[in-house]
């Protein structure tokens, strides 16, 4: 029996890699997504445009400008100096804030009174607006704590003093980039299964493969390892790529993530061989591939968070292998969360991809035409 | 039989607008018996736009925060009272910081507020009592918004507290902020109509990737090369049918956005349909492109996977601002068509006509519409082989 | 080859006319020939042939003809005009069907003919007059709202000859147009071409039935990407005049007779006709049968008519190095005693839906047999190959192959089978070594017997050159022999093939039958579908389908004895086929109106001059 797998895994990965432009689309694509993708996807505001409306002629709004124009959020994009200026500069999308200092603001800072400022923001992405301004408070805060230690103010009854732990910076392509591990391996092993049995049933490979003596469940373990051992080597370079390109930390133990990718990839394999077999031509695997692809990679926590989702929907998500990827590949390398921790991640996918496979061994016999 | 003498063809204008009208119906009689075009043109909006719409938010809300009161007190209770309150926050109690920290690693709790056991005596002594915040940074965007949520928190005990010093030190330079197009910077108001670029993209594709190459694959285009008919009367007898399901996906779409998820349009309708063709002639002409060079479904699926959805989804600044991506990556969104129509979108929906955005980024598609029309036009085979 | 254009010498008009013509396609950065300095003039109110095995170019002529591909070298004129440089004009002038026929299956037929009507500018008020007189033609009138994907293979054919006809061309290019259509079928778009012709069109067609051939006014042979011959048929025939006899009297072992016969020098061409073995001689003297007289007592030689197809076979056969498929290794011996059912199938029925595709069938296929399964598209014979595969459950009834249900039974009794599918499905990206490999690893051949099996297979079937080449870019033949290799690596004692010889050239189909036949001698039980009526008479037993019916059963000479009336002495299988199909009602495949069977006016049918 090891003897017959064995050929019919060399024939798969033959069938996959022999031919110089399925290989490409194999490897090349991925690469060039995970490179653009990996400095695209970021929540991290970098030289966004502020425009400075300064009415005030004193010393601390040029250094309160000054804390802004140097901030590595921000770039001063122009200065304004009447009120109708403004929407020239918003509307256009020339600056996404402008910085508003009023005449008193000085004199009244001088005066201990509180002195405002306004900030006025494009809120058409409004989570881009919420981040500026996020950014802008810490300025204030930093410029009023200095002040008031340069002043010797009396401190206040409580200070508060927060810290990110995992990622102190914040960046948030620490959180992007291992989410693109998920994502990326996904779409690879959706490519790599979601036709193979289409394709041979098309071609009438299979029929030949159905009346030789393999069972089907060894036809499963044939069709099912290839996409696994590619779908390895495929997150392990991504996976190297993010650690010595993009500088993402690995705090965690590699078991508990190869265990976590093994079961990631059983069951995207299951899923994929499924929609393979439920498929009678090439055409309805791809979008069975893609009506696949699509949900899971919105619904899996990538960009927006799970916690965020109506009651109903986050219910949806349990059956996404991909939700449960993405805590595991956060986890492991940014939190160093061991396996002990990580067991409901892990035994979801692992049921996911048995019944998935099961189905798919099931199918193989049944559908037929 | 008396088969009748050799005919005379129609010609010129009258035959081309036969033809065309000809190869028109046939595409709308396709679409009805092979539903799938119809099911990629509403479905797909329609499934996308409710899980997107109602799955879909950048908002944290009822944050899991973790309180530690080491001590509890009346101080300590009157403090974390506020979270309870807070819409931001589902605050659980712990009494000591271990179990918090456990609760933040096994991802229970996405942040913990201790107030330690000396808080109640610094506080009312005079001293500052420190407030330890902690966030888990994974999901920096999240923690971000959380860490702001928690800084309000506080400020707002403090001025309950009436402290006069308070104020001097931490509020000495106050800032008011205007949110534009957005006050109650609701992230649905962005995302659904960002969305329907993203939707459209894949419909476009969708739609038409699959369409040359199954006459490829089918040997019906061997016929069709055969007969009177040009070249720009397939494509345009491609392109007219698919054009109007596609509107007619973006009309649905659009009404979802307006009734549905109650998102404002500030702008006018019309510029809408009429970026809305525009970016849509695009997709289709990418898609068609697709199909004519493929030549078979196999690849053509293929390559409409990797080059729609992912850049569509990342690149077009939906979601992701393309002014904070570097240079590089910047100028890679030039080359998708979606970042246009996503500015436009948003523009329209939320602020209004605003020209200064909607007529550079309405030439842009155009000109990317242009292009890959043209691009059809010249690779779509005058012959086989 | 030196014909003599003595048509074209005195013809009047040309239709086409074609000069030094040479195409070649890049492959993989190879370059491949498709045609060569091929020159040629089609004449006009005619009937011309395209004739060659697969891959000749049939195709490629075809369509650089209709415009469809740019010629490398060389001119085509059609009427007078370039194709490359007037498409427009040609392809206003010029109808053309390809293999395919261009029909869009999710349009009715109604639409299908709209749509063409509208593309080739024909107006609103022809129009009407026209289709009635398509469709009455074709008689598709009562199917004008069915989807063309629900028609059967044979009014696909007519359907798409009808698009092609809409703009009534000067000029009909056929591709293929009777490939796996039923005979029937085939008469019928035999009528309409005729008409079209005597209506003044001139037609050029391509096909692989060497007896439609014979109904051309002239012929060209494409070998290779060359013209290798032209002319008449009758004149093909002449040729042959004395070099056709029938060896009658072989009784029980016309296999044996026909495969003893095959090795005697001095004959071209030895197959089985009927009850007799048609030998075609290199020179015009009757066979010398002393040294066979020993086995076989009684043979007696008669001459027969030459057809065309024994010109084409002389005329290829010296071009082609010599093809064997017939010394196969000996197979293991099987267990059953001869004589012994080892398929059997009882009252079998499968539904699709509400659609019954196979209707209570029965048959009994003994030890050592060859049976044939024929029938036409949509007749049901795929669906009952497939069964009894295992590939499919019949809906009703019970099928049983060596002994077990092939669906519920062991993996181990799967290796008792070897299965060659229609398409030759072999994994194309895969090298011929590597195929191998891989259905030695699926049966499971231990290490020493794999070599052995290997060494064989590529020896045997004369693939040691191609061993590394990929399979997908093998000629057709190397594809077919490959896997009939790979199907009988594991010395199955019974072999399921599917259309084995769809497609391929006549040579190639004596080479396969002769190896079927050596099979059958060492008692392997062989179970073969086919469309070619003439090879369902090298099957000792055989079953007709219609309609998912089984019209006929028996062997080859019970089954055309049923349909001997005084009219037809000597009827073909073909005859018995179209006959039957015309016993039974309601079959939309046969009509009875303008009845073929009696054959065509002015035509010269064939029929077997019983010696």
């Amino acid at each position: 029996m090891g003897y017959a797998i064995l050929g019919l895994l060399k024939k798969e990965l033959l069938a996959l890699l022999k031919d110089k432009k399925s290989r490409f689309v194999l490897i090349g694509p991925p690469i060039i997504q995970l490179l653009v993708f990996g400095y695209a996807a970021t929540f991290d505001l970098n030289r966004v445009p502020i425009a400075i409306y300064n009415e005030d002629a004193g010393e601390a709004s040029r250094e309160l400008i000054a804390r802004f124009a140097g901030a590595r959020a921000f770039r001063e994009a122009g200065r304004i100096t009447r009120q109708a200026e403004i929407a020239q500069f918003i509307n256009p999308k020339k600056a996404l804030l402008v910085l508003h200092i009023g005449q008193e603001f000085s004199r009244d800072l001088s005066n201990h009174r509180p002195a405002s400022i306004q900030l006025i923001i494009d809120g058409r992405n409004s989570n881009t607006a919420l981040v500026a301004l996020n950014y802008a408070q810490t300025i204030v805060a930093d410029f009023n704590r200095s002040r008031a230690e340069e002043q010797r103010l009396p401190r206040p009854a409580a200070c508060l003093e927060i810290r990110a732990w995992f990622n102190p910076n914040l960046a948030s392509r620490w959180f992007i980039v291992p989410g693109i591990i998920g994502l990326l391996t996904l779409v690879v092993t959706m490519l790599v299964t979601a036709l193979s049995v289409a394709r041979e049933r098309e071609q009438g490979t299979f029929d030949q493969l159905l009346v030789t003596p393999f069972t089907p469940l060894e036809i499963l373990i044939g069709k099912a390892l290839p996409g696994i051992l590619i779908g390895l080597v495929e997150s392990s370079f991504i996976i190297l790529m993010a650690v010595y390109w993009f500088r993402v930390p690995f705090v965690g133990e590699i078991g508990a993530l190869y265990l976590g990718i093994v079961l990631f990839l059983t069951a995207t394999v299951g899923i994929g061989l499924m929609i393979s077999s439920l498929a009678t031509t090439q055409q309805q695997g791809l979008l069975g591939a893609f009506l696949f692809i699509v949900p899971s990679i919105i619904l899996s926590g990538f960009a927006t968070p799970i916690a965020n989702m109506p009651e109903a929907v986050q219910t949806l998500t349990l059956l996404n292998p991909l939700r449960y990827f993405l805590v595991i590949v956060r986890g492991v390398m940014l939190e160093g969360l061991p396996m002990s921790l990580l067991v409901d991640q892990y035994w979801p996918m692992a049921v996911i991809g048995l019944t998935a496979l099961a189905l798919a061994g099931w199918l193989f016999r049944r559908r037929l035409y | 039989m008396t088969m009748s003498a050799r005919h005379v063809p129609l010609s010129g204008p009258s035959a081309r607008r036969l033809r065309l009208l000809g190869l028109i119906r046939k595409e709308f009689l396709q679409i009805r018996r092979d539903p799938s075009s119809i099911a990629i043109a509403f479905l797909l909006p329609l499934v996308l736009l409710i899980l997107f719409g109602y799955g879909v938010s950048l908002d944290a809300k009822h944050v899991r925060v973790g309180l530690v009161a080491e001590k509890p007190g009346p101080e300590t209770s009157d403090f974390l009272s506020a979270f309870e309150h807070s819409e931001y926050f589902q605050p659980i109690l712990f009494t000591d910081q271990r179990a918090a920290r456990e609760a933040l690693a096994r991802r229970q709790v996405s942040a913990i507020v201790r107030l330690r056991s000396d808080f109640a005596r610094l506080a009312l002594s005079g001293q500052s009592a420190p407030i330890q915040g902690i966030v888990d940074g994974v999901d920096a965007n999240t923690a971000r918004l959380v860490s702001g949520y928690m800084q309000g928190v506080w400020t707002q005990w403090l001025q309950r507290q009436g402290d006069q010093r308070a104020e001097e030190s931490t509020q000495a330079v106050e800032m008011r902020q205007r949110i534009w197009f957005n006050p109650a910077v609701r992230s649905r108001d962005y995302l659904v109509p960002g969305l329907i670029a993203v939707i459209m993209t894949l419909i476009g594709a969708l739609l038409t990737a699959m369409v040359v190459a199954r006459e490829w694959d089918r040997g019906t285009l061997e016929a069709l090369v055969a007969t009177p008919v040009s070249v720009g009367e397939v494509l345009i007898g491609k392109l007219v049918p698919y054009y109007l399901l596609g509107m007619g996906g973006m009309a649905l779409s659009m009404v979802m956005a307006l009734y549905l998820f109650d998102v404002p349009l500030r702008g006018s309708l019309w510029v809408l349909l009429l970026t809305g063709t525009l970016f849509l002639l695009a997709a289709l002409g990418m898609g068609l492109l697709i199909s004519i060079v493929s030549q078979n479904q196999f690849v053509a699926g293929q390559v409409a996977i990797i080059t729609t959805f992912l850049p569509a989804f990342i690149l077009s600044g939906f979601i992701f601002d393309i002014g904070s991506m570097p240079p590089a990556v910047q100028a890679f969104t030039y080359l998708i068509a979606a970042r246009y129509f996503v500015a436009i979108l948003q523009t329209v929906f939320l602020a209004g006509n605003l020209w200064g955005v909607i007529v550079p980024n309405a030439l842009a598609l155009a000109a990317m519409a242009a292009v890959f029309l043209a691009l059809a036009w010249r690779r779509m085979p005058r012959r086989l082989g | 080859m030196t014909e003599v254009l003595r048509s074209t010498a005195n013809n009047t008009a040309v239709a086409v006319e074609v000069t030094g013509l040479g195409k070649r396609f890049a492959v993989d950065r190879r370059q491949i020939t498709a045609l060569e300095d091929i020159t040629l003039r089609i004449r006009a109110g005619a009937v011309s042939g395209l004739i060659g095995p697969d891959g000749a170019g049939k195709t490629t002529l075809l369509r650089l003809i209709a415009g469809l591909l740019a010629p490398d070298h060389g001119t085509i004129a059609v009427f007078g005009l370039d194709p490359v440089a007037q498409p427009v004009a040609v392809h206003a002038i010029v109808g053309y069907m390809p293999q395919r026929f261009g029909l869009y299956e999710d349009l009715t037929v109604q639409e299908n003919l709209d749509l063409y009507a509208d593309l080739h500018g024909v107006s609103a008020d022809l129009r009407q007059e026209r289709f009635r007189e398509l469709l009455e033609m074709t008689q598709l009138a009562a199917f004008q709202d069915r989807l063309a994907g629900k028609l059967s293979g044979g009014m696909k054919q007519k359907l798409g000859l009808a698009c092609t006809l809409v703009a009534r061309p000067r000029l009909l290019l056929l591709d293929e147009p009777t490939v796996g259509v039923d005979p029937v079928s085939r008469r019928e778009l035999w009528l309409i071409i005729e008409r079209m012709v005597a209506a003044g069109a001139t037609v050029l067609m391509s096909t692989a039935y060497l007896d439609e051939a014979e109904r051309c006014r002239e012929v060209f042979v494409l070998h290779a990407s060359h013209l290798i011959g032209r002319g008449a048929p009758d004149e093909e025939r002449a040729n042959m005049q004395g070099r056709c006899f029938a060896v009658t009297g072989a009784n029980g072992s016309k296999r044996a007779l026909q495969t003893r016969l095959a090795e005697q020098p001095g004959l071209v061409d030895a197959v089985i006709q009927g009850d007799f073995i048609r030998v075609v001689t290199v020179d015009p003297v009757p066979p010398g049968l002393d040294e066979l007289g020993r086995d076989f007592p009684g043979l007696r030689v008669s001459p027969v008519p030459p057809r065309f197809e024994d010109g084409f076979i002389a005329k290829l056969k010296p071009r082609i190095a010599e093809v064997t498929l017939g010394k196969m290794a000996a197979v293991s011996a099987p267990p059953a005693g001869p004589g012994a059912a080892v398929i059997e199938v009882h009252d079998v029925e499968r539904w699709f839906g509400d659609f019954q595709a196979v209707k209570r069938i029965g048959f009994e296929v003994r030890r050592g047999e060859v049976f044939g399964l024929l029938g036409g598209n949509g007749a049901g014979k795929t669906t009952t190959f497939r069964m009894l595969c295992g590939l499919l459950p019949p809906s009703r009834g019970s099928l049983r192959v060596a002994g077990v249900d092939l669906r519920r039974a062991a993996a181990k009794a799967r290796a008792r089978i070897g299965y060659m599918s229609q398409k030759f499905s072999l994994y194309g990206a895969l090298s011929v070594r590597q195929n191998l490999e891989f259905f030695a690893s699926a049966y499971r051949l231990d290490n020493g017997r794999r070599r052995i099996r290997l060494h064989w297979a590529l020896e045997e079937f004369q693939l040691t050159a191609h061993a590394d080449s990929s399979s997908g870019d093998l000629p057709l033949g190397h594809k077919q022999r490959l896997a009939l290799a790979c199907a009988l690596l594991h010395e199955p004692e019974i072999l399921f093939l599917d259309e084995p010889t769809s497609g391929v050239d006549p040579l190639m189909r004596r080479a396969f039958w002769s190896a079927i036949n050596a099979l059958a001698e060492q008692g392997v039980t062989v179970l073969v579908t086919t469309h070619f009526m003439e090879e369902a008479e090298y099957c000792d037993r055989l079953v007709i389908m219609a309609a998912g019916s089984v019209l006929a059963a028996g062997q080859p000479q019970e089954i055309r004895a049923q349909v001997r009336r005084p009219d037809l002495p000597n009827p073909t299988l073909e005859d018995a086929f179209i006959q039957m199909l015309h016993n039974i009602a309601g079959s939309d495949v046969g009509s009875p109106q303008e009845s073929p069977v009696t054959g065509l006016q002015g035509r010269r049918r064939q029929t077997f001059e019983q010696p």
